[in-house]
């Protein structure tokens, strides 16, 4: 029977990730359009069955493959397996969180069951009685609705697009386990690594984006740069507010050529065009010069304020629920009391 | 570091608006697509050309490595970047006459690149390593180089890698973008294998005119040759298209104290907290 399969990496002792609850989420909405059951499909290592019977409510039907060597992320085991799940459940849909995992992974598996993938998908509408997914073209700048006639149509959810699912009640999805013997691999997973130094200044799940500019870095009323006093009140706020750090294509570059520049930043901090579009609840951008190309990197934070020395700031107007005309170092010393 | 290996480096790639420039979509004969889409001045696709720069700097380090850019766009679109790219390092070109806009469906970009990597004379596959963006400024989808991989039968494949970094006995380590700012570290036996690149390390190649006059000797007959491909995808449609409308009423706050602005602020970032 044609059903909605919603794939989940998942770990025996482990609850599911808020990106999960919200695919989840997503299915419902889609199946409220195209009235098909929700399945579950958990890739993982261990008894893979508790956590389906925790998805109590959420889903009919659970699949399960787990194998030790699911525990790590790497696209030629996880694509097989997904595929494998997609095959016994005999879905329609496919979808799947928008995180690094199924970003890589999905897309083989759809190709691997004959399917179609898209990504990053916003919402679901109903279109003239078939379901139409929302996502954004361009990077962030045109949004549009994908109409397929073919399937098994498989697309990842974007992070903060849908509610959670509730689950914990309810009736517990029945379990069918898929027992396949993983293909040998040429790769090895080593583990994880941080380039910026072991400070961990990206935090997804932070309600607040702090986006620092190239301006911290320039001479400021006294005639004279600080870069590293600029540094310890960025590391201060994000320590004190918990916020998570990004930065304007310019301050990366600066640390990128050598130039003086706060040392903690890398590409990985860069929102907008050529870096990353984050969710986050509320951002403050400081320093920051950029217009459209970095409007786009601050898309889906909902409340957004500024603070720049510029009252006609290009980037604020329009774009800011508040622009403070200030001076960040002194309002950064004041935020750090 | 010099290694006594060979890869035969493929990069995927297509044309993109300069990001610089204002996108309005428009429909014409019931497609959606850009304004003045064919006047719109067009770029290598900012990761394709972070791959390119990985993949000038992996040929340095090994023995007898040739790189290929299979690069997808309108003839005249490509004939114009080629201008630029020749100058930056040395490969081969082959161009792939085709629309090159974000509402085409990546199934049947992919087909048409996999379809010209399987033409390339003398690419031997199990030595392969397929490059490109890990996603472009276009269509952002991130899934045609999957796509490629698996027509091509190569099911190592990783994606929003910052560095390669190759061993002695053609083998490799991937350092992977995932999750909070980290990354994942993979030992891969080596190729064939498919590299998504993200940013990587590396700075903009400067330019060379004495390789671009040798690249262009060869890229002007390359583009002439370029086979023409419909990229129609049955059954797929983009439609609604539409820039957003949202424009905020900004409250510009002058000639507050900073002691001020930070209460204020302290009281919004605490607004909206559980407990």
């Amino acid at each position: 029977m044609e059903s909605i399969l919603v794939i989940i990496d998942a770990e025996e002792d482990k609850p599911l990730s808020g990106q999960a609850l919200e695919t989840l989420g997503a299915a419902a909405a889609l199946s409220a359009i195209v009235k098909k059951e929700i399945s579950v499909g958990l890739v993982g290592s261990g008894d893979l069955s508790k956590v389906a019977t925790a998805l109590a409510g959420a889903a009919a039907k659970a699949f399960t493959f787990s194998d030790a060597a699911l525990k790590d992320p790497g696209y030629a085991r996880d694509a097989f397996a997904a595929a494998k799940l997609v095959k016994a459940s005999g879905a329609a849909w496919v979808l799947a969180p928008a995180s690094s995992r199924w970003s890589r992974a999905l897309p083989g598996a759809a190709e691997r069951c004959g399917g179609k993938v898209d990504t990053h998908i916003t919402s679901f509408e109903e279109k003239g009685g078939k379901a139409a997914a929302g996502r954004w073209y361009y990077r962030q700048r045109i949004f549009g609705k994908i109409l397929r006639e073919q399937g098994p149509w498989f697309m990842t959810i974007e992070t903060g697009s849908f509610p959670k699912a509730a689950v914990g009640v309810g009736a517990a999805p029945a379990v069918t386990p898929v027992a396949e013997a993983l293909p040998a691999s040429r790769s090895k997973v080593l583990g994880l690594r941080s380039l910026s130094g072991g400070k961990q200044t990206i935090k997804p799940d932070a309600e607040l984006l702090l986006v620092a500019g190239a301006g911290w870095t320039k001479t400021q009323k006294d005639g004279v740069k600080h870069a590293k006093e600029a540094e310890g009140l960025i590391l201060a706020f994000l320590e004190k507010y918990g916020a998570s750090l990004g930065s304007s294509k310019a301050a990366t570059d600066l640390a990128a050529e050598g130039g003086e520049a706060l040392t903690f930043m890398t590409q990985l901090h860069q929102v907008g065009q050529t870096g990353a579009s984050p969710r986050h609840a509320k951002g403050l951008a400081t320093c920051c010069f950029g217009e459209e190309p970095h409007v786009v990197g601050w898309r889906f934070i909902n409340e957004r304020r500024a603070i720049d020395l510029n009252a006609n700031c290009g980037w604020a107007q329009g774009k800011a629920d508040v622009l403070y005309v200030a001076d960040v170092f002194e309002v950064f010393k004041e935020l750090a009391k | 570091m010099s290694i006594d290996h060979t890869y035969h480096l493929v990069i995927c790639g297509s044309v993109v608006p300069d990001p610089l420039q204002s996108l309005e979509p428009v429909v014409t004969q019931g497609k959606p697509g850009l304004k003045n889409e064919l006047m719109l001045p067009m770029v290598l696709d900012p990761f394709v050309n972070h791959s390119l720069n990985e993949a000038a700097k992996l040929r340095e380090a090994t023995k007898d490595t040739q790189v290929h850019l299979v690069a997808v766009g309108p003839k005249a679109k490509l004939q114009q970047l080629m201008m630029v790219l020749a100058q930056k390092t040395a490969f081969n070109l082959v161009a792939v006459d085709a629309p090159a806009g974000g509402f085409i469906d990546s199934h049947t970009v992919a087909a048409a690149l996999a379809e010209a990597i399987k033409a390339i004379p003398g690419l031997d596959l199990q030595k392969t390593l397929v490059f490109g963006g890990w996603s472009s400024a276009s269509r952002a989808s991130g899934t045609t180089l999957q796509l490629v991989g698996e027509k091509l039968g190569i099911t190592e494949q990783f994606f929003g890698v910052d560095r390669l970094t190759p061993a002695a006995d053609g083998g490799f380590t991937v350092l992977e973008r995932v999750e909070a700012g980290q990354h994942l570290e993979t030992q891969v036996a080596g190729a064939p294998a498919v590299i998504g690149w993200a940013t990587g390390e590396l700075p903009e190649l400067p330019n060379n005119p004495k390789i671009g006059m040798m690249n262009m000797a060869k890229i002007m007959p390359a583009i002439g040759k370029a086979k023409a491909v419909d990229l129609a995808s049955a059954g797929f449609s983009v439609v609604d298209t539409a820039l957003p409308a949202e424009k905020r009423q900004t409250r510009v706050v002058k000639d507050m104290p900073a002691a001020a602005v930070a209460a204020e602020i302290k009281e919004w970032i605490a607004s909206g907290k559980a407990g």
